[in-house]
């Protein structure tokens, strides 16, 4: 007689949440006959209302700090894994919200948006909580295939679906490093849970791990650098990014990164954590090559997004710094840091998105904000303080990002990396200020100034968002023990 | 002559460098790029199905099938992509595909 099993559920109600509410929208706007803005507004707004309820009830799990894991070991919920569920969806809220007034001028009215949405915000939810070689591929499956899709939504624009067709080849190629790796690991190990993964390690620590598990935890790295668009695996950052509609580059740069940053320091931290001397190496390689690239290839970019494709390459380096020095600090900081840079720059896209001109075009080039600050103070303002803080200048939350990953660095004695760190944000401090240089003292040439950014289209949502990055950003130094309490209990579940 | 898991490996270790090959020295068409990819996640279920009987474990069997399910979602998105690549462009040519470079 079969005896069933039935997991536990209570653990993944947020993703079922989000499903739920993803099938609802796909399935009404199926059947509506036409899909009007008014109804695609409404579908946004519900699945907004869905991202919120869900992080609620992340928060409310976190302060309960309990550890589960269900579906027989493949999934987990700690307090790590719930801390970056939040982040990711407030991510994504935020994407969404600044995103609506984009959604309705660049022509990506379709209902399929807010639902694409939701499935990749819960395949990144998967992503975080993975416990397990299969489930984590499903969830980067889930996440990845939602993306392409979200990516290609704007059918009649060539330089779209040539970011798209870029996207996905690249990222399937990802999906097929990361399963050659997976297999040698499973191969090799006898197992696909990270825990049993991490008792072969620990057990057989003693001697040099065989060449299957070092052929499996290379491969697999790569397929991470690639999703974190680190340096070697960065060729599709700059396309996609400049590609796609700006909403939709908005919620790319908020949400996926810091899913892949947080999957990357679980990955390297749980199932590979004793194999440090092993990996170490190759993260301070890929961090290393991401800063410089990042900090020199940004100088001679005019396209804007360009432009932050190449400085989000640069800070998922730092955040790599954090994860090289091979410790709690280290972790910490990079939790830290990839939190607020989350919100740095799902600011800066809502500046960017906010302004616009007459022709319905979004801000594209650089060029685009000469002398903006004499038509809209606020906003250029604004843009400001969050260039000065992606340039990592204090007192804004940019800065104590990179502290606390400089000072991870320094204690686990990698004072290399941490130098070229240092000079590598003094070179991208050039390019940050060269746009408040632009902004602030640069006249608006005449034949600009009838199209680009004359007009501004900032809804409540947006601004709501930009008034809370602006804070966090701007506030940070007053009260970081707030966050900083957070990550810390995140780091210690990591490591209990 | 008796087949040894290192056999199987040696296949689909070779199986799958082809398919990297194919993806980055192919100059013609988007279309063997999209065969490309399954033939490296056919390679992985080699690896995964080899394994399995090796270990004596049924796990890696499980993962091949979800690979194999996941593999066929990826086809479709990647041809509806080609689709509309197509309907803007014209053309499918490899060599063509540099509208945005810096």
């Amino acid at each position: 007689m079969f005896e069933f099993y039935t997991p536990d559920f209570l653990p993944i109600l947020p993703q079922v949440i989000l499903i739920a509410t993803a099938l609802a929208i796909l399935i009404e706007g199926a059947f509506t006959e036409s899909a009007g803005p008014a109804l695609i507004r409404r579908f946004c707004m519900g699945a907004l209302l869905a991202i919120l309820i869900s992080a609620l009830l992340s928060l409310i799990a976190f302060g309960l700090g309990k550890q589960v894991t269900t579906f027989n070991g493949m999934l987990v919920q700690d307090a790590y894994t719930l801390f970056c569920q939040m982040i990711v969806l407030i991510g994504s809220a935020a994407a969404l919200a600044i995103g609506l007034p984009g959604l309705e001028n660049q022509k990506l009215n379709r209902f399929e948006y807010p639902a694409l949405i939701l499935l990749a915000t819960t395949g990144m939810m998967f992503m975080v909580a993975a416990n397990d070689l299969i489930s984590l591929f499903i969830g980067l499956e889930l996440q990845g295939l939602a993306l392409y899709v979200i990516v290609a939504l704007q059918r009649d624009n060539l330089a779209t679906s040539e970011a798209a067709l870029k996207y996905f080849v690249l990222g399937a190629l990802a999906t097929g490093m990361y399963l050659y790796g997976a297999s040698f690991v499973y191969g090799y190990t006898g197992s696909t849970n990270f825990d049993s993964i991490n008792a072969v390690f620990r057990y057989g620590v003693e001697g040099p791990i065989s060449l299957g598990s070092m052929i499996g935890l290379v491969f697999i790295l790569a397929s991470l650098a690639f999703k974190l668009s680190a340096v070697p695996f960065h060729m599709w950052t700059p396309d996609v990014y400049q590609g796609s509609p700006t909403a939709v580059t908005a919620f790319l740069a908020a949400a996926p990164k810091i899913a892949a940053a947080a999957l990357t320091i679980r990955l390297l931290y749980l199932p590979f954590g004793f194999l440090v001397d092993y990996w170490q190496q190759i993260i301070i390689f890929i961090s290393l090559a991401s800063m410089v690239l990042g900090a020199f290839a940004a100088l001679r970019q005019t396209d804007l997004k360009r432009l932050l494709a190449y400085s989000s390459i640069s800070h998922m380096g730092y955040a790599l710094l954090g994860i090289a020095s091979g410790g709690a600090i280290g972790v910490q900081g990079a939790l830290t840091y990839i939190t607020l840079y989350m919100f740095m720059t799902v600011g800066t896209f809502a500046v960017i998105l906010a302004l616009r001109g007459r022709g319905e075009r979004c801000v594209k080039d650089i060029e685009d904000l000469q002398g903006i600050s004499q038509i809209h103070p606020k906003m250029s303002m604004m843009l400001a303080i969050f260039m000065f803080s992606l340039a990592g200048i204090p007192p804004m939350a940019g800065f104590f990002g990179k502290l606390y990953v400089f000072m991870a660095a320094i204690d686990a004695q990698l004072y290399t990396l941490a130098i070229v760190g240092v000079l590598s944000s003094v070179v991208a401090a050039f390019y940050y200020l060269r746009i408040i240089r632009t902004m602030y003292f640069e006249t608006r040439p005449e034949t600009v100034q009838a199209t680009y950014g004359d007009t501004m289209v900032l809804t409540t949502e947006a601004s709501f968002v930009l008034v809370l990055s602006v804070t966090v950003t701007l506030l940070f130094f007053v009260y970081p023990s707030l966050l900083l309490n957070m990550t810390q209990m995140a780091v210690n579940s990591l490591f209990n | 002559m008796i087949i040894t898991l290192e056999h199987y490996l040696t296949v689909a270790a070779l199986l799958f460098v082809l398919g990297i090959i194919g993806i980055f020295l192919n100059r013609r068409n988007v279309i063997v790029i999209l065969m490309s990819i399954e033939l490296m996640l056919l390679a992985v279920n080699i690896n995964l199905v080899a394994f399995s009987q090796a270990l004596n474990d049924l796990v890696g069997q499980v993962f091949s099938l979800f690979v194999l399910t996941v593999a066929a979602a990826e086809a479709a998105i990647g041809l509806a992509i080609l689709v509309t690549y197509y309907r803007n462009r014209g053309d499918i040519y490899v060599d063509e595909i540099n509208m945005m470079r810096g």
